[in-house]
């Protein structure tokens, strides 16, 4: 799980052109939107695009990414559950 | 023309060098636009973490208006909604749609990206600008073959005329791979400039985008 996180810290930086930030600074359990990483919705957008392209993972509705993307960690069990494989 | 309209300022970027009001700021060491764009954004200080996520286009205007603007403090001279910006290029945005495209370009690897089509029309660059200054005035962009100082002239003269803004930031960002150049200029209502460049008018214009 430790290591997922950390994958997907480093994906997320990448993906969202985070280049000021550094994988120790994303506290992993913080809100990605708002507070925390301030996130707005066209990086809601591309974390579900990054979901898609790099596990194969669809956000079915609405509330499931409000649950998914509340924080790294929550991203990371989805992938978990999910991504049986 | 009902009043006299005045260049208070100008930001030129070209060849890799910075020049702001007649003095040269920054020389970049010649690499990528990246390169040159992050080189400018450390050099002049600027701090806006929303930069890093712009296209090319959207840095290279929004660099060129921080820089203009710097210590001119043009928020507490005029209110939000009387700050215009009209700006023009011959590229749109077609170096983002190429971006765009590549993400497209496979059925079987089809993932575009969201945060690069936002940018794949050229008046962002406009958005961005605005969102940082707080500016709501008139905003447009136009895509020309090449910069066409009379009708940029006529244009926003009549919007002075009929008190659209007071204040204006025009001009010319163009940027198509490394091949980039940035030409804007502050033009007020008020007759007595800061720096005293010159009146608003074509040949002003036109002179000092030719300025090497």
């Amino acid at each position: 799980m430790e290591q997922l996180v950390q994958k997907l810290k480093e994906e997320i930086i990448t993906a969202l052109n985070l280049s000021e930030m550094k994988p120790e600074n994303i506290d992993e359990k913080a809100p990605l939107f708002v507070d925390g990483l301030g996130l707005d919705s066209i990086d809601a957008l591309e974390l579900t695009v990054l979901l898609e392209k790099k596990y194969g993972l669809k956000i079915q509705t609405s509330e499931e990414g409000k649950k998914v993307l509340y924080s790294v960690r929550s991203m990371a069990e989805f992938i978990r559950e999910n991504n049986k494989g | 023309m009902k009043g006299t309209y005045a260049i208070s300022g100008y930001c030129l970027i070209r060849g890799n060098k910075v020049i702001r009001d007649e003095k040269l700021l920054f020389t970049g060491k010649g690499g990528s636009f990246s390169d040159f764009a992050l080189e400018n954004y450390r050099h002049f200080s600027v701090s806006y973490p929303k930069f890093h996520k712009m296209d090319n286009l959207g840095k290279l205007g929004f660099l060129s208006a921080e820089i203009l603007l710097k210590d001119r403090n043009l928020t507490g001279k005029y209110p939000g909604e009387k700050v215009g910006i009209i700006l023009s290029n011959c590229s749109s945005s077609l170096d983002t749609d190429r971006n765009h495209q590549k993400t497209i370009a496979s059925r079987s690897n089809y993932f575009p990206s969201p945060a690069v089509f936002v940018y794949t029309l050229p008046n962002v660059v406009i958005g961005e600008i605005c969102i940082k200054h707080k500016f709501f005035g008139e905003g447009n962009f136009f895509v020309m073959e090449k910069f066409n100082p009379s009708f940029i002239v006529d244009y926003i003269t009549q919007l002075f005329d009929n008190d659209i803004f007071d204040c204006c930031i025009t001009g010319w960002t163009e940027i198509d791979g490394n091949n980039f150049e940035s030409v804007l200029f502050l033009i007020e209502k008020s007759t007595k400039t800061e720096t005293g460049i010159a009146n608003f008018g074509t040949a002003a214009i036109e002179s000092i985008f030719n300025r090497k």
